[in-house]
């Protein structure tokens, strides 16, 4: 028996162990991120880990105006983030509750196309998008990222649809009885039931334009006043950039990723709920 | 004659609704009062006769829009759909300048898209039609036999409740068509185009070239076709291997912080679930930093002295394709590490509890209980895995861009999945029909495998069916 604790205790240093290591190896990059931002000496790459002088000249740099626009890049994508997120949450919800609740003829066959139009790679239609905001001279502008960013987003609703196939049914059964319209039933009963989906898809949705690079590029082009900051960044670490600007990208990549981590961290639990919805009932 | 009539019955139960479409339009036609039959030449006048006055309105003007639309719009582009449009520019003498300045005659690119935008308003208004010749129709009938025509109003409330679905989905369809189908459509057409680096609108003209493209690409003798054999097959390792070493480690690193007597488990996955918090272009970019040749991580293994000169961690071309594995490790553990966490939540304690009253050890019961359990409830996620593997443009991107670029490969480097490619092809070559072929052959990919999955699950469905 003593044997046994021993082992046990043996086998569970181990683990704590390599934990340890494991937990080092993910937090490194981040750490090494948040110790350049605060790192005074200029230059992408440095011999040692720990910056020689600290301070937060970085991100007081941020502010002045110079060939980057961080404030405004800042304001760009909150601008964006803000109204998709608006307009993305509101479709996946429309969408969804469509696919999970009413029957229609056509329902079948619409859910088929989603599915074949999500095999396609997004990026192979990206530049007929760029071709389409162009023939209506809306290209290089905020309205028409947050369009693009809004318009795709009813085609992923199968978590939310998979969370309202969770609600039952008599609810809005009896409501109906009462004599209360669909439309009723969808403001008043099963969205106020749904506030675990709703923050998730909010929280998806808003995140996007924070993360999303590709689409920026090809339709803000040289267009620095309407750039988003991720966008922004990258620019930062182009070769002609990177010895300059690479303490400040690190600056500024901190400053975006802490809304966004305390977003997350705040909702996580409905995050977890979103991403495992459909694979964690068991 | 009788058997005629009898083959003709058959099929209509199958295609119901189409017959009765055509019913329909031949009912009117035959038995329909003068306004009816007028509603084939004036859209809505047969519900305008019935005192259905404002949608006899709306789809009089819907008919007048499209008449416009037709003279200023369709006209000028939908004929040139054949071509694609022959004559890029042309001379013209400007009397002012006293010179000849270059006029666009046809763009390619344009006409393309303008006609298939021309094709959809076709389609839409063929609808509208169809719909206002069947509600005149109905509004006849109703009449006949003394059933109340709805008024305007009710064909709005009705909107808000039995055709609800209509409500909710009109928006969110219009964008999906205009910024996803549209686009589709289109880039799927340019595949059978010659709209590559040389056919540039608006100095040339592009023009149909059937399957050529398609046949380029999977000659197998042409340098673009030999670059998508070796692009497919590293497509195919990286999914396999991507998909299968973030499932394992994860699974085994939520394993262990889900053993009995480890403690601060909540702490120990929040600092690994915080890493997706963090924007991946980032974090990869930070990465990618650090493993430069005069980075952090190269500087760190000289100064132990365990490597004499820099390795080339991401610019030779298989220690690049390592790495760049590697490091997909990093992004990915955290998401296998939160959903298995909570499906080893889920499984009863009382298998475990047996199984070590009959002395089975920890591998095994891994083996018996474990990873069945996980496994079956993963299935669906490891597929979307292995498609989104296929499909996975940021960890390359932003690592390697592609690169190291070998001289073997067509514009491709040696770390270039499908889709990194395709993005290099579109935006940094403009090479749009070989771009638009590798898309399609994406789509048949991850189609096939869906397919095959769909299958299993099916057949693993049954199963379970049988066992309950």
């Amino acid at each position: 028996m003593m044997n046994m604790k021993v082992k046990n205790r043996i086998s569970n240093t181990v683990i704590y162990i390599f934990l340890s290591i494991m937990v080092i190896i993910w937090l490194l990059p981040i750490a090494w991120l948040v110790l350049c931002s605060l790192r005074e000496e200029a230059g992408a790459d440095l011999s040692y880990f720990i910056p020689k002088t600290w301070s937060f000249k970085n991100y007081i740099d941020l502010t002045k105006t110079d060939t980057f626009f961080f404030p405004r890049w800042f304001g760009n994508t909150l601008f964006v983030a803000v109204f998709s997120c608006i307009l993305s949450s509101l479709y996946v919800l429309m969408v969804s509750y469509t696919f999970s609740r009413l029957r229609f003829k056509i329902r079948r066959p619409l859910m088929n196309l989603v599915l074949i139009l999500g095999m396609f790679p997004g990026f192979m239609s990206m530049i007929a998008v760029y071709y389409i905001l162009k023939a209506v001279n809306m290209t290089q502008s905020l309205l028409a990222l947050i369009l693009v960013y809004s318009s795709g987003a009813g085609l992923s609703y199968y978590v939310a649809k998979g969370f309202f196939d969770t609600i039952p049914k008599n609810m809005d059964e009896a409501a109906r009885i009462d004599g209360a319209s669909q439309n009723q039933v969808f403001w008043k009963i099963v969205l106020p039931l749904s506030k675990p989906i709703i923050l998730y898809t909010i929280l998806t949705s808003f995140m996007a334009p924070w993360m999303d690079f590709i689409f920026v590029s090809v339709i803000m082009k040289d267009n620095y006043q309407n750039y988003t900051v991720a966008l922004g960044l990258y620019r930062m670490l182009e070769r002609e950039n990177m010895n300059t600007y690479f303490t400040k990208f690190c600056a500024s990549s901190v400053l975006v990723a802490i809304p966004i981590t305390a977003l997350f961290i705040s909702m996580q639990k409905f995050y977890i709920e979103g991403v495992t919805g459909g694979s964690v009932k068991g | 004659m009788m058997i005629k009539s009898q083959i003709i019955e058959t099929p209509k139960r199958k295609t119901g609704s189409f017959n009765n479409l055509f019913k329909t339009i031949g009912k009117s036609l035959s038995y329909g009062d003068w306004a009816t039959k007028l509603t084939f030449f004036i859209m809505g006048f047969g519900c305008f006769c019935k005192k259905q006055f404002a949608k006899g309105i709306l789809y009089f003007l819907s008919q007048v829009a499209f008449i416009f639309i037709c003279i200023f719009f369709i006209s000028k582009f939908l004929p040139n759909f054949g071509s694609l449009g022959t004559v890029p520019m042309k001379k013209v003498w400007d009397e002012i300048e006293q010179v000849y300045i270059n006029v666009q005659v046809d763009n390619s690119m344009l006409i393309l898209l303008y006609s298939l935008i021309s094709i959809l308003i076709i389609l839409v208004f063929a609808f509208l039609y169809l719909s206002s010749l069947k509600s005149a129709w109905t509004a006849q009938e109703n009449i006949k036999n003394g059933i109340k025509n709805k008024t305007f109003l009710q064909d709005i409330k009705a909107l808000l409740d039995e055709k609800y679905h209509t409500t909710l989905l009109s928006l969110p369809s219009i964008g999906v068509i205009i910024f996803t189908v549209l686009p589709l459509i289109y880039m799927i057409l340019i595949g059978f185009t010659n709209f590559d680096s040389d056919h540039q609108p608006p100095a040339h003209v592009f023009d149909w070239v059937g399957l050529d493209n398609f046949k380029t690409l999977l000659s197998g003798s042409a340098p673009i076709s030999k670059t998508f054999g070796k692009v497919l097959l590293w497509t195919l390792v990286w999914a396999v291997f991507a998909t299968f070493s973030n499932y394992f480690l994860g699974m085994f690193l939520a394993m262990i912080i889900n053993k009995k007597g480890i403690k601060l488990k909540k702490f120990w996955r929040t600092m690994f679930v915080i890493t997706i918090a963090v924007p991946q272009f980032v974090s990869l970019l930070t990465i990618s930093r650090m493993l430069a040749e005069t980075g952090l991580i190269n500087t760190w293994l000289e100064a132990l002295n365990i490597i004499e000169k820099p390795l080339p961690f991401l610019t030779q071309g298989w220690l690049a394709r390592i790495v760049i594995i590697i490091v997909n490790i990093w992004v990915g553990i955290p998401y296998t590490l939160l959903i298995v966490t909570g499906i080893l939540m889920n499984i009863p304690q009382t298998l475990y509890d047996s199984a070590r009253i009959d002395g089975a050890s920890a591998f095994k019961m891994f083996i018996k209980i474990t990873f069945p359990y996980v496994f079956f409830v993963t299935a669906p996620y490891l597929l979307t895995q292995f498609i989104g593997n296929i499909n996975n443009f940021n960890v390359i991107f932003y690592m390697t861009g592609g690169g190291p670029a070998s001289l073997n490969y067509f514009q491709a480097g040696e770390t270039d999945l499908l889709i990194t490619w395709l993005y290099d092809l579109t935006v940094t070559f403009s090479d749009y029909n070989i771009a638009s072929v590798i898309g399609i052959m994406v789509f048949v990919i991850c189609a096939g495998f869906s397919l095959i999955a769909y299958n299993l699950t099916a057949s693993a469905k049954r199963e379970e069916d049988y066992q309950a």
